[in-house]
């Protein structure tokens, strides 16, 4: 499995990879917002928790569709099903390869892109860390929404429609952590329950996701 | 290591394209499976690799015995030829691929990328991940797709010595590769339409 893991960031890492790309869009949002609403300090630094939560979701949404489509069109994801490695070992492995090459960059420069949007000094440690607890269920669901639109030619839009109800617990619940930790109140309850979700989608949805790649491989 | 298929009857896309299929894969031996196209070969070898259930009938073998060789050969392009192949190797659990370059004489390709491969190198490469593999039954689905002569020799020695070494293999191919094969011929293994299906006579390929 950890064989999987090395080939995957391997293949994010070279050429035409797609390994930027979540963060770059990342980046054009946050840039791009000041232009829309004007560069009024306190506007921003209000709105900066959900713009970034709002980035750090779509720049995840961007790549899921190259999680199990590659593997598909080259015949690899067949090799697999009948290699040693059981079925929910791969789409765990794949999870966790696609949080690792977007969710974790975009946790590591979301202080910078707070920069950008004027967040106040005592939003950073919250913003890391309610994007540290939730990216994981992006990329976990993902990967499920990934598995059930496998196969589909342009595929990429089901899967939005699919995945971005399944995304939004996650956004509602990371961005209240990230604004009530901005405005120094309370945020344990938000933050219990973005750790839930998490943890709970971790434990069922590789389950799910194994089962509809056996059926989609059919 | 015996694979036996009992009256299997296996379907493409809802509708029953072959049935009654019976035969065993004895160690060492080799079964080449013949028949025109459109009639299922690929679809009992996705069903014998156990990627597709059969509507009835069942296929026996223990499991984590069977390589599979597809129409694709599942290689990365930006990976090199020994990445690929240590890839392969890792994910099977087994040691070294000197063995597997050397087989399909790989080894003056090997830090070369996939993807700047000529369609015959990337399909020996495909046939090598067979070696790293160490499973004792092959089924291969036309392997010799773009091969030249000589590689197609190659690839028959390499067949030869997996037999010999107890292995054995189940291909569908339309060439004859010199191998001591038997044939089976799944032409006449035809499903009748069913009922519900509609009306029409024989296999109608546009249909499938």
């Amino acid at each position: 499995m950890i064989a999987l893991l090395i080939r995957d960031m391997k293949l994010a890492m070279r050429a035409g990879g797609g390994f930027g790309l979540g963060l770059s869009f990342f980046l054009i949002v946050t840039v791009l917002v000041p232009f829309g609403v004007g560069p009024e300090s306190a506007l921003l630094a209000k709105i900066a928790p959900g713009v970034l939560w709002l980035g750090a979701l779509l720049a995840c949404l961007l790549s899921l569709d190259r999680i199990f489509a590659l593997d598909w069109e080259d015949g690899s994801l067949d090799l697999l099903a009948t290699s040693p490695l059981p079925m929910e070992g791969v789409v765990t492995v794949k999870a966790l390869a696609h949080w690792v090459t977007t969710g974790l960059p975009l946790c590591l420069a979301s202080p910078l892109f707070g920069l950008l949007l004027s967040l106040p000094s005592e939003g950073y440690q919250w913003l890391v860390v309610s994007l540290v607890l939730g990216t994981p269920a992006l990329s976990v669901v993902g990967t499920f929404g990934a598995a059930l639109t496998v196969g589909l030619k342009r595929g990429g839009l089901l899967l939005s429609l699919l995945v971005l109800p399944l995304y939004v617990p996650t956004l509602i619940f990371g961005a209240e952590v990230a604004r009530r930790g901005d405005e120094g109140l309370a945020n344990t309850t938000p933050l219990l329950m973005l750790a839930g979700i998490t943890a709970g989608t971790i434990a069922l949805l590789p389950f799910a996701s194994a089962l509809v790649l056996r059926v989609n491989l059919r | 290591m015996t694979l036996t298929v009992q009256d299997l009857t296996i379907s493409r896309g809802g509708i029953p394209v072959l049935e009654g299929l019976n035969f065993t894969l004895e160690p060492g031996r080799a079964l080449v499976l013949r028949g025109p196209n459109g009639v299922g070969k690929t679809t009992l070898l996705r069903t014998v690799a156990g990627l597709q259930l059969p509507i009835e009938g069942k296929v026996v073998c223990g499991s984590e015995e069977i390589a599979y060789a597809a129409h694709s050969d599942g290689l990365k392009g930006t990976l090199t030829v020994a990445e690929n192949l240590h890839f392969w190797a890792d994910i099977f659990g087994t040691k070294g691929i000197g063995n597997a370059l050397n087989g399909f004489d790989l080894n003056a390709l090997a830090d070369r990328p996939a993807g700047a491969l000529s369609a015959g190198q990337k399909r020996r490469l495909g046939l090598a991940r067979l070696l790293v593999t160490g499973r004792p039954i092959w089924i291969l689905d036309e392997p010799t797709v773009s091969l030249d002569t000589a590689s197609v020799a190659m690839f028959a020695d390499n067949v030869r010595a997996h037999l010999a070494s107890g292995g054995s293999t189940l291909i569908a191919t339309h060439i004859d590769l010199g191998l001591d094969a038997d044939v089976l011929d799944v032409g006449p293994f035809r499903a009748k339409p069913r009922s519900g299906t509609g009306g029409f006579d024989g296999l109608d390929e546009s249909f499938l």
